[in-house]
């Protein structure tokens, strides 16, 4: 089942590891901020996982220096562009997540979803 | 190169700088911006896709000054250009429609910001039919979950704020699932473009390399689209976030947002995997399956709803069941059905929306059944409307829900598996959605003069009455001109080739 | 047909699913007035022990035991996936993987003739790729515009809440000596660096969004240290939406100019100066100001918006 390269890949391995936890910390967490941490970590399990597909053994970062412009002498800087934009909008639905949590906790005294939904059905319409 | 090959990219600029111009205006010139963009857009859209249906050949368009892998890319066909203008028209009406209702129940300071959001929210739509390049199409997803987030708690009550942290929740296992494939297939495939993934996957699935993690990075891109277009296990947030929100915030999530992914993952299905290799695989069988479910399940949720709205927004789920449930069968004609529904089930929910608010009005803004009984009467245009959508809904013919129907029928007739259940689901489906949409019917229609109730006329109401006639002139005309659009669809899907 | 049968009153539209399962009368809101305090905690027990009463509900205790069961199955099967996967990706680091194709090659080979930037990664994202940078910063300002819909006050209320707490502000703001020294030391070199960052940002590691939101932390640490009554001299609601609307305007314009150019096989006519220089590399330089200025004023407006609800 497992392919060859399991363990030549340990960094995706551990971002992968590192994205399910947030997946399902996402998914199951009861607390708002737990579920918000969660978003977090997968994001930057994301992130892990592009620097490691751009990583080439012994290059450096893709800053021209010197005026070498051999393909051979750096890393693939796709991957980064694209941790860029990750970032930017992770940091955005972030914010938003959190101020909706300020809300409902103004509004309702708790962090616990389950808790808001029965306070919401208590209030009727 | 035509002057008309602009088109797509003055829309999506167009409609990102309105959105940064709303900014600084006041409501009402904001709301003047939106219209005005709209209705451009639209117009656009309406020149390209004559242009396209002339010139019979698809074109892209370059995003700066470098060819297609380095730079950015834009691509325009037949169904793009008439996705579009759809888009654009269901917006317009929906925007109407919802006026009034907006008015009252968003805050007066924040009613500029509401703009922007539509605005941006038509920006990332176009983007999503129009992009060429996978990760563009990510980018644009999240302002299209951002946007539909805001929509649905502009309306500021308990219960908006909850369905709108309900809808981040889900979309963001989405957005998270969708990126991470994403990323794999790019470590893949080594392409970002979706016509150069087309290539190398059709490379990699000849060679025979790497099949196990292509597949399973093509499922994991699947499911990550299904759970933001809410398939049926992954819909908990869509009952409250369409029954609660503002009218106009309600019709445009449930017949564009949710739309925009669907499409978008139409577009993967032909123009990244190649639609030979998703037929074969298993993923349109695990599709095909949570497509059933939610027909029937999204009825039988929506037959013990209570509350007028919150039963239309359970019967989307079953509407976005049937159109997993034609990606499913895997075929072209599965494949025709699907995207024809997707504009009867835009055309025909908008309607029953911005319908049920006029026959909430008249029944002192409740939507308990008991308390809509005979708000027909009090609300000729709104009921008649109401009926149509019901109907449409129902499959009636002459209506554009019947064309669907029979579209979806004739498509799993002749399938070696998946016939049998198929056309079974979709008779009970439609029995269903007969016992539902029936009842509401007769149950507006049953005689109750209310002397404290008010009455709208068409008199005093005339643009909402005259925005429901154009919403039911579309739905017959879906369901009339159903020959034309079933060709174009063909062509449209011939271009993504 | 019969009154009360389950089949007509669903159909008169009288079944009511929430009946005797909640308590139905609406309540009043949430506004903490002093007494009630302890009898509001009493009830978020009360409701706590409703929702969680595990041990009266045999329904609710099973649904919980395979929901639980069911959550870790889960998340072991994804994880396997994933992982199964990842073991069959191409060897990590490896020069001849499909990642390292023609693509990446023009980036770096060309990459300082046709952009003029020496950071390959600016010139990838602010000129090759554009499109999808000028999505991104429309995505920060989108989200701006939600934090606004939900935690802008209106402006009346304000006046009458905020004024207490800004006395209060001002109380605590006066005993941070410490605070305030070393602020007024730190926050002039943390802006410029996050000035240089965006300034070099086509030169060397860094660029707008970096930059900018170095310099948004600068700004949160001075209102942390001094108050919001020093801050609001220089940035109120009307700066932010300024800044952000000469900046995306300028941005989309620009991109705008240069897309249009592109597409249409048009010189931009755009000079992009002596590679190395600080001014040189187009509109890069110009865009990662404008970035770093929109990114700069969001992470404060952020901050702001938790913190007090206004600028």
């Amino acid at each position: 089942m497992f392919g060859p390269n399991l363990f030549t890949n340990y960094g995706e391995a551990v971002s992968v590891i590192l994205f399910v936890i947030g997946f399902s910390n996402l998914l199951m967490q009861k607390n708002l901020i737990k579920k918000i941490i969660g978003l977090n970590i997968m994001d930057t399990a994301v992130y892990l996982f592009l620097a490691e597909k751009g990583y080439i053994r012994d290059r450096v970062a893709p800053i021209v220096v010197d005026g070498v412009q051999e393909v051979e002498a750096y890393i693939n800087p796709v991957p980064s562009g694209l941790v860029l934009t990750g970032i930017v909008v992770s940091v955005s639905v972030t914010a938003i997540m959190l101020s909706l949590t300020i809300r409902l906790y103004r509004r309702y005294h708790t962090l616990d979803l389950d808790e808001i939904s029965m306070l919401l059905k208590k209030e009727g319409r | 190169m035509s002057f008309v090959q602009n088109v797509p990219f003055f829309s999506i600029i167009l409609s990102m700088f309105s959105g940064i111009v709303s900014s600084m205006l006041p409501a009402k010139a904001a709301r003047w911006v939106n219209t005005c963009l709209i209705v451009a857009v639209g117009l656009m859209s309406g020149i390209l896709l004559v242009y396209l249906t002339n010139t019979g050949e698809p074109f892209v368009y370059w995003m700066g000054h470098f060819p297609a892998p380095w730079g950015n890319e834009i691509r325009a066909g037949v169904l793009e250009a008439g996705m579009a203008l759809f888009f654009c028209l269901i917006m317009f009406l929906s925007m109407i429609g919802g006026r009034r209702q907006l008015a009252d129940e968003v805050a007066e300071n924040r009613q500029n910001l509401y703009y922007i959001l539509v605005d941006l929210l038509l920006s990332s739509l176009l983007a999503l039919v129009y992009t060429n390049d996978l990760f563009t199409a990510y980018v644009f997803v999240e302002i299209n979950t951002i946007a539909a987030c805001g929509l649905i708690m502009i309306r500021q009550i308990g219960r908006t704020f909850e369905a709108a942290l309900r809808y981040m929740i889900m979309s963001l296992l989405g957005s998270g699932l969708f990126l991470i494939s994403l990323c794999m297939l790019y470590d893949l495939t080594g392409h970002l473009l979706m016509s150069n993934i087309k290539e190398s996957v059709a490379l990699l699935v000849a060679q025979q390399e790497y099949t196990v993690p292509l597949m399973t990075t093509i499922g994991l891109l699947c499911a990550g689209l299904a759970i933001k277009s809410a398939l049926f296990p992954f819909h908990s947030w869509l009952p409250d976030a369409y029954g609660y929100s503002t009218v106009s915030s309600a019709a445009m999530l449930s017949s564009l947002v949710s739309k925009g992914y669907i499409f978008l993952l139409i577009k993967i299905f032909y123009r990244v995997i190649g639609f030979e290799i998703i037929a074969q695989s298993k993923i349109i069988n695990v599709l095909f399956i949570f497509g059933l479910l939610g027909m029937i399940f999204g009825s039988m949720s929506a037959i013990q709803e209570n509350d007028i709205r919150r039963m239309i927004a359970f019967s989307s789920v079953a509407q976005i069941g049937y159109i997993y449930m034609g990606f499913g069968l895997g075929t072209e004609a599965g494949m025709t059905a699907s995207i024809f529904h997707i504009f009867s089930h835009a055309a025909t929910k908008s309607l029953l929306f911005v319908a049920a608010v006029g026959l909430t009005d008249v029944s002192k803004g409740r939507r308990e059944f008991i308390e809509l009984t005979g708000s027909a009467y009090r609300n000729k245009m709104a009921g008649i409307a109401f009926t149509v959508g019901c109907l449409s809904m129902v499959g009636v013919p002459m209506f554009s829900g019947f064309v669907s129907k029979l579209l979806f029928a004739e498509a799993s007739i002749g399938h070696a598996h998946k016939m049998l259940p198929a056309v079974l689901v979709l008779a009970l489906s439609t029995i269903l959605n007969a016992i539902y949409f029936m009842k509401t019917v007769i149950r507006i229609y049953v005689p109750d003069y209310r002397s404290d109730c008010k009455t709208i006329t068409v008199k005093n109401q005339k643009v909402y009455a005259l925005t429901l006639l154009c919403f039911m002139v579309l739905n017959v005309a879906l369901g009339m001109l159903s020959k034309p659009i079933e060709n174009w669809i063909h062509s449209g899907l011939a271009m993504f080739g | 047909m019969k009154k009360n049968s389950a089949f007509s009153r669903w159909f008169y539209g009288e079944k009511d699913t929430l009946l005797g399962k909640v308590e139905m009368k609406p309540q009043n809101g949430h506004a903490p007035r002093a007494g009630e305090i302890r009898e509001l905690m009493e009830e978020r027990r009360l409701i706590r022990e409703h929702i969680y009463d595990v041990e009266d509900n045999q329904k609710l205790r099973l649904f919980h035991r395979l929901y639980q069961a069911a959550a870790v199955v889960f998340c072991l099967m994804l994880m396997l996936i994933m992982l199964v996967v990842v073991s069959w990706l191409p060897e990590n680091g490896d020069p001849d993987n499909p990642v390292n194709n023609e693509v990446s090659a023009r980036y770096i080979e060309n990459g300082l003739q046709e952009t003029g930037a020496v950071n390959i990664v600016t010139g990838m994202i602010l000129d090759y790729r554009a499109f999808d940078t000028f999505g991104e910063s429309n995505v920060l300002f989108i989200s701006t515009v939600t934090v606004l819909i939900l935690l802008h006050n209106k402006k009346k209320e304000k006046k009458t809440s905020a004024e207490g707490g800004m006395r209060a502000d001002k109380s605590i703001y006066e005993e941070n000596l410490i605070l305030q020294k070393i602020a007024g030391i730190l926050v002039p070199i943390i802006v410029i660096f996050g000035i240089y960052v965006i300034l070099n940002g086509h030169l060397s590691p860094g660029g707008g969004f970096s930059g900018g939101a170095i310099i948004g932390a600068g700004l949160i640490l001075y209102q942390n240290a001094f108050g919001f009554e020093k801050t609001e001299r220089f940035f109120t609601e009307k700066t932010y939406k300024w800044v952000c609307f000469v900046s995306l305007t300028f941005y989309c314009l620009a991109k705008s100019y240069s897309f249009f150019t592109g597409a249409n096989h048009l010189e931009s006519g755009i000079p992009l100066g002596k590679a190395g220089a600080i001014l040189s590399s187009g509109l890069i330089l110009p865009l990662n100001i404008c970035v770093g200025l929109v990114v700069a004023c969001t992470m404060y407006t952020f901050f702001a918006m938790f913190r007090k609800g206004d600028f």
